[in-house]
């Protein structure tokens, strides 16, 4: 496989909010419970910062904050702990928030996996249910 | 949601979907192949999903990537199915008073 075809999930969507509040549903552990099945997300949110995904079960998954530009670019690395994921190195979480007229366009790229990931295989059925709970929190 | 209706009432844009799901992430050249119609057509019917938020996009160098995003079928599936249970629900309501109506006549 090439650096080129190498797997990355990318997702978009639209959100009734301000660019700020999308920041903060992202990187509040209060918010992030809510749509991110009750995965509170702790850091600092400075570059560098490491990041805990304290789960409601088991061991929490660690990160670390590649890049904080609030309210614009997040980017941070992920690595998972739960059961038969936990081998797998870290891959990398990018969010995009733009303004889009009204609302906001909050971009996902989840990439640098690692052949055959099987983390891959199991964002790829949630994360769009991840973004739409986000959306609805946000929404009301 | 509007956007993502008139999306998806193409049978060419809907094609293009399914292509998508078979292989995520192809470029315009990619998604031009085996399909009898310009590049330029191709790319306007794109350019409608992207809208539609049915496709995002990635940048790869000069490439544009175009992977199909669920997110707005997701919600029209959740905005609906949560209303067709509710209806059943009300309509097995309804039937068991009338049938307990009947039973007291």
């Amino acid at each position: 496989m090439t650096e080129a075809t190498k797997p990355q999930l990318v997702y978009v969507t639209e959100i009734r909010a301000t660019p700020e509040q999308v920041w903060q549903a992202l990187t509040d552990p209060v918010f992030t419970a809510r749509y991110w099945y009750g995965t509170r997300l702790e850091s600092d949110w400075q570059t560098g910062s490491p990041i805990l995904f304290r789960k409601p079960q088991g061991e929490p998954d660690e990160g670390t904050v590649i890049l904080a530009d609030p309210p614009r670019t997040l980017v941070f690395s992920w690595k998972v702990n739960f059961g038969p994921l936990q081998g797998e190195p870290a891959s990398r979480v990018t969010f995009t928030i733009e303004r889009a007229g009204e609302a906001v366009k909050l971009s996902l790229v989840h990439d640098e996996f690692e052949a055959g990931s099987k983390v891959y295989e199991a964002l790829k059925g949630g994360w769009p249910g991840i973004l739409a709970g986000l959306r609805k929190t946000l929404e009301g | 949601m509007d956007a993502v209706f008139k999306a998806l009432a193409d049978a060419t844009r809907r094609e293009l979907l399914d292509r998508l799901r078979a292989e995520n992430g192809q470029t315009l050249s990619e998604l031009c192949e085996r399909l009898a119609m310009s590049r330029q057509a191709v790319s306007k019917h794109l350019a409608i999903l992207e809208a539609a938020n049915l496709v995002a996009t990635v940048w790869r160098g000069r490439e544009k990537l175009h992977y199909l995003n669920p997110v707005p079928i997701g919600e029209i599936y959740d905005r609906w199915i949560g209303n067709y249970e509710r209806a059943r629900v009300a309509a097995l309501a309804d039937l068991k008073r009338a049938l307990e109506e009947k039973s007291d006549d």
